[in-house]
């Protein structure tokens, strides 16, 4: 196949996919096993200083923030991250435990760009940043998932983010055409919150699934919040509805509200007053250190933040919700 | 003449809202394009069929989403897949139009929504990135672009192409590997509605909005734009555009 142009960013991330197989043989539990766990000992398990980290969906919505904040709490550093997000990305970066960067976006959504982003990356203090776009990356961990090297699209082309990305432009050896090959990006470890899943590691989402059919199957190790533990038997009952299969996960992490400021659909709405306090505090650097100071730092664990935030607040955006 | 009774945002969404005929399919981003469509769906477009990249297809926009991924986005929706299903669907020529803003834009509708400054890393300012808008606007056959109309986002270059426009004009999307056919098609901006010369793919002034000259357009834009002999003029939102907007689409006031 004919390269025809090859974009300036690092693979920060090797593609060995024979040992992604080894790993997935040797390292990961073929039957069922018992995956429950905390917060605590899933983090300190499964994410070391320098693993490269993704998380799944959108910052606030069905984000894993119970670990995200845990992730801050143990001050895992050196992260090497898939930038797709909005809170939880944005934790990480204000407690400055973000060394590169493959990044598609992080902003605040209706609240405009990331300060905590703006302050990381236009100091250097995040290293190296690579260009992707939301599909480029999730095709990324797509060609993971069907365990080959790269995947031809049509995004990209043309454009600076292809320029500084790790994507390559190549002629199709079938039809002559310009395709833009996105590789394989192999998580070390992969969060993901869901509605249910039960022990060892079966999980459901409702509504829309973002990318985590893919990052789930591109990751090495998984860790899995889930709002509700369930019975096996109610897995059994709905397989359809199985969008993560047991052999994936490698921790289990009971934690209601877990999406919390966010939202998660049918359950909870997102707590705009909660969102608006990080956006506020997050334009200072002193602001964004006593925050985590308060909601992080300052608590031990997703039991005594929840009490911090409060229950009666608690209540309020679960009977906040839309409904369908 | 009195005072308009709306603000620049207002008629920007009311003017894009227009630009979505009924019966389509539109990948619809955060921000105003959800205004936009919200409003075309509540009074032109009922059929309008919005696709938001996470996974929401034809949703009932009955409260607006603040997020591409929020449970509004595939509200009584037809469908809730995921991002792969939504690029690819847009892959194959399944979505007619996409919404598209950005910091800055050049004569051909190209987008920076990367980076401000001439060094990509570290640079001067850094901006959220390509998000789902590289892909939208590479895979969807039409794009309206809504963004503030002044020099410093109408630039002969911009910074960083994020987003692809007609790239370096006729032909270059096509010879990038682009699929042919597709491209900007409209701008939005709060002084005008623009389009594209089919011939030189350079941005062209179609008509300007309520109480703004062609002038004032000129002396707001960073590069030559064509000027046809005849320029049309915007209507401004009607009454009840603006009570549906106001009442109906963002009754929380996040964006007007």
């Amino acid at each position: 196949m004919r390269i025809l142009e090859s974009g300036m960013g690092e693979l920060l991330q090797p593609i060995d996919l024979d040992e992604f197989r080894e790993w997935n043989r040797e390292k990961k539990a073929h039957g069922l096993v018992d995956k429950r766990m905390t917060e605590q000992e899933a983090i300190s398990r499964f994410v070391f200083d320098g693993c490269y980290i993704g998380t799944e969906l959108y910052g606030t919505v069905r984000a894993p923030m119970s670990l995200a904040r845990e992730v801050v709490r143990q001050g895992k550093k050196d992260l090497r991250v898939a930038g797709q997000g909005v809170l939880e990305l944005d934790l990480w970066l204000g407690a400055h435990l973000v060394k590169t960067l493959d990044i598609t976006y992080i902003g605040l959504e209706v609240y405009g760009t990331s300060n905590c982003l703006r302050r990381e990356v236009e100091s250097g203090r995040v290293e190296k940043v690579v260009e992707w776009s939301n599909g480029g990356i999730t095709w990324r961990f797509k060609a993971t998932a069907m365990g080959v090297p790269f995947i031809p699209v049509r995004s990209m082309l043309g454009t600076d983010t292809l320029r500084y990305s790790a994507a390559k432009v190549a002629e199709c050896p079938f039809t002559g055409m310009k395709v833009c090959l996105i590789p394989a990006l192999i998580l070390d470890v992969g969060l993901i919150h869901v509605h249910r899943a039960d022990r060892y590691g079966n999980a459901q989402i409702e509504g829309i699934s973002g990318f985590a059919f893919e990052l789930a199957r591109a990751s090495k190790r998984l860790i899995i919040s889930a709002e509700e533990i369930v019975d096996t038997e109610e897995i059994r009952r709905y397989p359809e509805r199985t969008i993560i299969p047991y052999y994936l996960v490698d921790a289990v992490v009971h934690a209601p509200f877990g999406s919390y400021p966010g939202e998660m659909v049918y359950m909870y709405e997102r707590d705009e007053e909660a969102i608006r306090e990080w956006v506020e505090a997050s334009k200072t650097e002193e602001g964004t250190q006593a925050y985590l100071n308060k909601y992080i730092y300052g608590v031990a664990n997703h039991q005594e933040y929840l009490e911090l935030v409060g229950w009666e607040r608690l209540e309020r955006v679960k009977a906040a919700v839309e409904g369908r | 003449m009195s005072a308009p009774n709306y603000n620049p945002t207002e008629l920007m969404i009311c003017l894009a809202a227009r630009q979505i005929p009924d019966g389509v399919t539109a990948f619809i981003g955060t921000g105003i394009p959800m205004l936009a469509a919200s409003l075309a769906q509540k009074m032109h477009a009922p059929n309008l069929i919005p696709v938001f990249e996470f996974g929401g297809t034809g949703a009932i926009l009955k409260r607006l989403p603040r997020a591409v991924g929020e449970g509004r986005t595939f509200y009584r929706g037809l469908v809730a897949s995921g991002i792969c299903d939504t690029m690819e669907t847009a892959a194959r020529g399944f979505i007619d139009y996409g919404f598209l803003g950005g910091a800055q834009i050049d004569p051909y509708g190209n987008l920076n929504s990367t980076i401000i400054g001439p060094r990509h890393h570290p640079p001067k300012v850094r901006l959220p990135g390509s998000g789902g808008a590289n892909d939208v606007g590479s895979l969807c056959w039409r794009t309206i672009i809504i963004i503030r109309h002044d020099k410093l986002r109408f630039v002969p270059k911009v910074d960083f192409i994020t987003t692809p426009g007609y790239l370096t004009g006729p032909g270059a999307r096509e010879a990038a590997g682009l699929p042919p056919g597709t491209g900007p098609y409209r701008v939005v901006s709060t002084l005008a509605l623009l389009d594209f010369d089919e011939e030189t793919k350079r941005m062209r002034l179609l008509a300007t909005n309520p109480g703004v000259t062609v002038e004032q357009v000129i002396e707001n834009t960073g590069f030559e734009l064509i000027i046809p002999p005849n320029v049309g003029q915007n209507e401004p939102p009607t009454e009840e555009e603006l009570r549906i907007l106001r009442e109906e689409v963002d009754p929380e006031r996040f964006y007007i």
